[in-house]
């Protein structure tokens, strides 16, 4: 069976090659393992591109292929990121709890532990006691279900939600962006449990591997990354090639049609909705011990706007489109607002790139929106020579399939 | 210069002290050591015969004394006003015949040098003078400084005065004031409770400030039973009113009982008290158990080298034995009684007055989510597009009224220019848009909405590069500050009344011209079937270009209106795009009446969520958020659905 699926579908192996090459090579040029040529906080970027990376093919899969823009899968990402970072967090200050009390003259009860790891996590905002949602911040597997679990639920009740009173098109995208929204507001209270806006922090740490140095766990967190991106990658381009990829594509097309040919639509759309919001954790949960704190305001709606953003350039509804947007933008954003891009002096005024960037994306999305619907991506089409039949009207993009534009005003 | 001086000061000290002093120089004399030596604790009865003199400067001795303005005359010891003329020489003033008695050296004279406390008590003196005084302004004054300082000894001037008093204002405001000091320092229970009762109901600040001292109570421990002589407020029952432990510590507190061992002290007592590796011979590395270190510390006290744990029985005898109990501060009880009677009418008052204040507030929210939603009513109601971008024009209005201000210093005639040349700008901004972009994507909305984020993203970025990412100030004129109480309870300010009135306008305006005009015929031909529309002589892309213009150039106006009610900043949109679509949701795609209850439920639920939860405005939205979607489910097509051809798709 796996035999036929990637001989179905070459694009799968092609991918995992460049995906593997690319890993080797970053690998030699690191700091950690090889000559370092490149340095480890470029390691890092790389590393935590390939977890973007990683949720734009989520995003695709939801957006490109069952035709729903969410507005919220960047919020699913921060919450996987919350989780592992609670456990970071958590088991850190433990460590370090414990290292100090070991010098007091009356061994520490497990009580006195936890209670000055409290008073050391929620000092910043004013507390000391654990909240429930930190019930299981002491135990890595349990953290880890957690990652999969809290944004599948969130998703799984919202879906079924939204769904069941068929809510799509715009409304559905305004109504993610509401409940993204809504997560963020709620994230910023200090009361929310989660330390308000000061987030998470130090989670670059690992717990118990101080002797690690961070050139060292830079490049392990790269492989991981892109273990999960490979991995994530065959999952969703098997999801999609056989019978259910032709049927959440016919409900992206004309869900009425699929509804009245018997498919559960909402049922297929539940599930696409939740498997990519488990992806999206998985990706935040190894995304931010890369980047070392989170907050909320890495869940601001604007965070899952740049999502839809990075996969319209990639291209939709093909995952490879997701990966080379995500990468291409994110790094290229990095460059930018890094300010290591030389200003441009017109006489009158000087473009500042750091200030300017944001023009220029926001245009280009513009533009590509308009003339290119099938982004980068679509460049593969002129290579491999696969060109649409020559049909009246325009051409509507993915979202509306199959449809042109003179059919579908019909 | 100087010779001449020295020659008038000569010429001064040759000038015989006329024999006869008047009646004033007569009592200042008979005070004189008193005055010269004033303190706190022996002033009052020179005082008092000062203001008993009935002499008619009495009030102007008052005002120099309490001024340090007068001096004694070291030469012969008369007292007179002084006046600081030049550096170290001093104008002299009669007191009873007000003439100019000369100009002396400083150190000729002595001034007298009444220190803070005097002069607070001189100043209750003069209080009575300005009582009566014929200017209402300084009667005014005084009738104030006794509001903010209230004392016993200012109620009998009071009294006094209020009979004499012509301005009907004035006197009412004199009766109300006397009411308060009685009831606070009335000179009987009798007395005190007919003030109190007079007040029920009342809903003054200044009424809630003299109730609710008199119900000040403290904590008190008697051993047995409360003592009769208390006016005990309420009797605390350890376990219902308070926690055991929090009762317990209270008679620790009182010396009454012995304190708790707390897990902190057993630590380090048994750190304190380590011995070759043992504590009370258990072994010091398996007192990480708490089981352990109690043994260990039961251990040490049965040696006697430290306190006993309280047990569980003797913390329970404690609590049987003493009787934890509020009293009042006030002694009598039937006092309390009434002005405890007297605050829960006003209470009951207060609270109805504060929901009206309350929905008064809802409305104002709801009215601003009303101006935020209402061109997008236009634009995504009536046209069917969903601009992201619209926050954007609500932030470009905000800065071209900032702009305005800028150019025009005159805050009213600003506004007047920037409402219309806002309107402009964005009505072009809205035009531009729909020709370049948006007319390509009519049948791809989820493109629209995508193309209008990229849009808006630049256009936020772009107001950051030109404004910067402080907040600017776009002020109101001055006829729009200050608020309109109603009475201490409720007020709203003229601006949220403004903003009101015009969304109101809007409404008017958005109703003519859909119902009334051609434009408006048109736009609803244009969105119901294009092609109809077409052959009927209209043309389609004009009046979808004038319409989203229009949309836009509302959402200009609202930003001129937000403006002044918020802060100008490049996220000024963006903070309100998704409460507007959500308006627009929840109301009814299509409909401007819906549009109006769905601001109208967003802003009442808002508000209700925060007077439920005050000190958390993050979580009201979170919770209002969550309401709306769950609301969506049961009427996905909003409050107002259209129902039939209309509602299309």
């Amino acid at each position: 069976m796996s035999r036929s699926f990637f001989l179905k579908n070459p694009s799968v192996l092609v991918f995992i090659a460049c995906l593997a090459l690319f890993t080797l090579g970053a690998t030699i040029l690191s700091d950690g393992f090889g000559v370092g040529l490149i340095s480890t906080s470029f390691i890092k970027t790389l590393g935590k591109t390939l977890c973007l990376c990683l949720v734009a093919i989520a995003m695709d899969l939801v957006w490109g292929y069952a035709g729903i823009l969410s507005l919220g899968h960047m919020a699913f990402f921060g919450l996987g990121g919350y989780m592992i970072g609670m456990w970071l967090m958590y088991e850190r200050t433990r460590l370090i709890i414990t290292e100090s009390m070991s010098n007091a003259a009356i061994p520490p009860t497990d009580q006195e532990v936890v209670d000055a790891i409290g008073t050391q996590i929620f000092g910043v905002v004013g507390s000391s006691d654990f909240p429930t949602i930190w019930l299981f911040s002491a135990s890595l597997p349990m953290q880890l279900a957690l990652v999969v679990l809290v944004p599948g639920l969130l998703a799984l009740i919202f879906g079924w939600l939204a769904f069941r009173s068929r809510v799509t098109g715009v409304y559905l995208s305004i109504l993610t962006q509401a409940m993204t929204l809504a997560l963020a507001l709620y994230l910023f209270q200090n009361d929310s449990g989660l330390r308000g806006n000061n987030g998470l922090s130090g989670l670059q740490n690992l717990p118990g591997l101080d002797a690690v140095p961070q050139s060292t766990l830079s490049v392990w967190f790269l492989w991981a990354s892109a273990l999960a991106l490979g991995l994530g990658y065959v999952l969703i381009a098997w999801v999609v090639s056989g019978k259910f990829g032709s049927v959440i594509r016919g409900i992206r097309d004309d869900e009425a049609r699929v509804r009245f040919l018997g498919y559960s639509v909402e049922g297929y759309k539940l599930f696409v909705f939740v498997l990519t919001a488990i992806i999206a954790g998985i990706a935040g949960a190894l995304y931010y011990p890369q980047a070392g704190i989170i907050n909320p305001a890495e869940m601001a709606p604007i965070a899952s706007i740049y999502l839809a953003v990075w996969v319209a350039i990639g291209g939709r509804g093909r995952i490879y489109g997701a990966v080379i947007g995500a990468a291409l933008v994110s790094l290229v954003s990095t460059w930018f607002t890094s300010g290591q891009v030389p200003s441009i002096n017109l006489g009158v005024y000087t473009v500042n790139w750091v200030d300017w960037w944001q023009v220029v994306l926001g245009l280009s999305f513009v533009l590509v929106t308009l003339y290119a619907p099938k982004g980068i991506g679509g460049l593969f089409d002129l290579i491999s020579g696969r060109t649409p039949p020559n049909r009246h009207g325009k051409d509507l993009g993915p979202d509306a399939g199959s449809l042109q534009e003179q059919e579908a005003e019909q | 210069m100087r010779h001449l001086l020295a020659a008038l000061v000569a010429l001064a000290l040759l000038i015989p002290v006329p024999a006869f002093a008047g009646p004033v120089q007569d009592l200042l004399q008979a005070h004189g050591s008193a005055i010269i030596k004033s303190s706190r604790k022996t002033i009052q009865p020179t005082i008092d015969a000062m203001a008993a003199s009935g002499l008619p400067e009495v009030q102007l001795i008052l005002q120099k004394w309490q001024a340090r303005e007068i001096w004694q005359r070291k030469e012969d010891g008369q007292f007179f006003i002084g006046e600081e003329v030049e550096k170290r020489v001093y104008r002299l003033t009669d007191f009873d015949t007000g003439e100019r008695v000369g100009d002396y050296p400083k150190k000729e004279l002595k001034q007298v040098k009444p220190n803070s406390g005097v002069q607070a008590m001189i100043g209750t003196a003069l209080v009575q003078f300005q009582l009566t005084d014929p200017d209402p302004s300084l009667r005014a004054a005084a009738l104030d400084s006794i509001q903010r300082d209230p004392a016993p000894e200012l109620l009998p001037p009071l009294r006094a005065s209020i009979e004499s008093e012509t301005d009907p204002t004035l006197k009412a405001q004199k009766d109300r004031l006397n009411t308060l000091l009685t009831i606070s320092y009335g000179a009987d229970d009798a007395e005190r409770i007919v003030a109190i009762d007079s007040m029920a109901g009342d809903l003054g600040v200044d009424v809630r400030a003299t109730l609710n001292p008199l119900l000040d109570t403290t904590r008190k421990i008697a051993d047995g039973d409360t003592p009769g002589t208390e006016n005990v407020a309420k009797v605390l029952v350890p376990g219902t009113d308070l926690t055991e432990t929090e009762a317990y510590d209270l008679i620790v507190a009182a010396w009454l009982a012995p304190a708790r061992i707390e897990p902190d002290d057993i630590r380090n007592a048994l750190a304190a008290h380590i011995d070759g590796g043992t504590v009370g011979s258990i072994p010091v590395a398996t007192l990480s158990d708490p089981a352990k270190r109690v043994l260990a510390y039961d251990a040490l006290a049965a040696n006697g080298t430290v306190p006993p744990r309280v047990t569980p029985a003797d913390q329970q005898a404690a609590l049987a034995q003493f009787t934890i109990y509020d009293a009042y501060l006030e002694p009598s009880q039937q006092v309390t009684d009434a002005a405890q009677d007297a605050l829960t009418d006003i209470e009951l008052n207060v609270s109805l007055y504060q929901t009206l204040d309350l929905s008064l507030d809802a409305l104002s929210l709801a009215s601003i989510y009303f101006l935020a939603a209402i061109g997008l009513a236009i634009t995504f109601g009536v046209m069917g597009v969903i601009n992201m971008a619209h926050g954007e024009f609500i932030m470009m209005g905000a800065y071209t009224g900032y702009v305005i201000q800028q150019i025009i210093p005159d805050y009213t005639l600003s506004i007047i220019v920037a409402i219309p040349v806002a309107f402009l700008v964005t009505f072009g901004a809205g035009v531009a848009m729909e020709r370049l972009v948006i007319r390509w994507l009519y049948h791809r909305p989820l493109e629209t909405l995508l193309a209008t984020f990229g849009i808006s993203i630049a256009l936020q970025q772009i107001a950051k590069n030109i404004f910067g990412t402080q907040a600017r100030p776009l002020t109101s004129p001055a006829w729009l500050d200050g608020a309109w109480v109603m009475n201490d309870v409720v007020s709203i300010s003229y601006i949220r009344i403004a903003i009101f009135c015009l969304a109101m306008i809007f409404l008017a305006v958005f109703l003519f011209i859909m119902n009334r005009t051609r434009l408006g015929l048109e736009t609803r031909a244009v969105t119901q079937n294009p092609r109809m529309a077409g052959s009927m002589g209209i043309n389609p892309d004009k009046v979808n270009m004038l319409t989203f213009g229009l949309g836009s150039g509302i959402a200009g106006i609202a930003g001129v209106a937000i403006g002044l009610y918020a802060k100008v900043t490049s996220e000024l949109g963006s903070d309100y795009i998704v409460q507007s679509f959500m308006t627009v949701v929840v109301g009814g795609v299509g409909n401007i009446w819906g549009t109006l209850l769905g601001a109208g439920m967003i802003g009442f639920l808002q508000k209700g969520i925060e007077w439920m939860n005050p000190s958390n405005t993050l979580a009201a939205q979170t919770y209002m958020i969550i309401f709306i979607i769950i609301f969506i489910q049961f009427r996905p097509r909003g409050i107002i659905a259209l129902k039939g051809r209309a509602a299309g798709d």
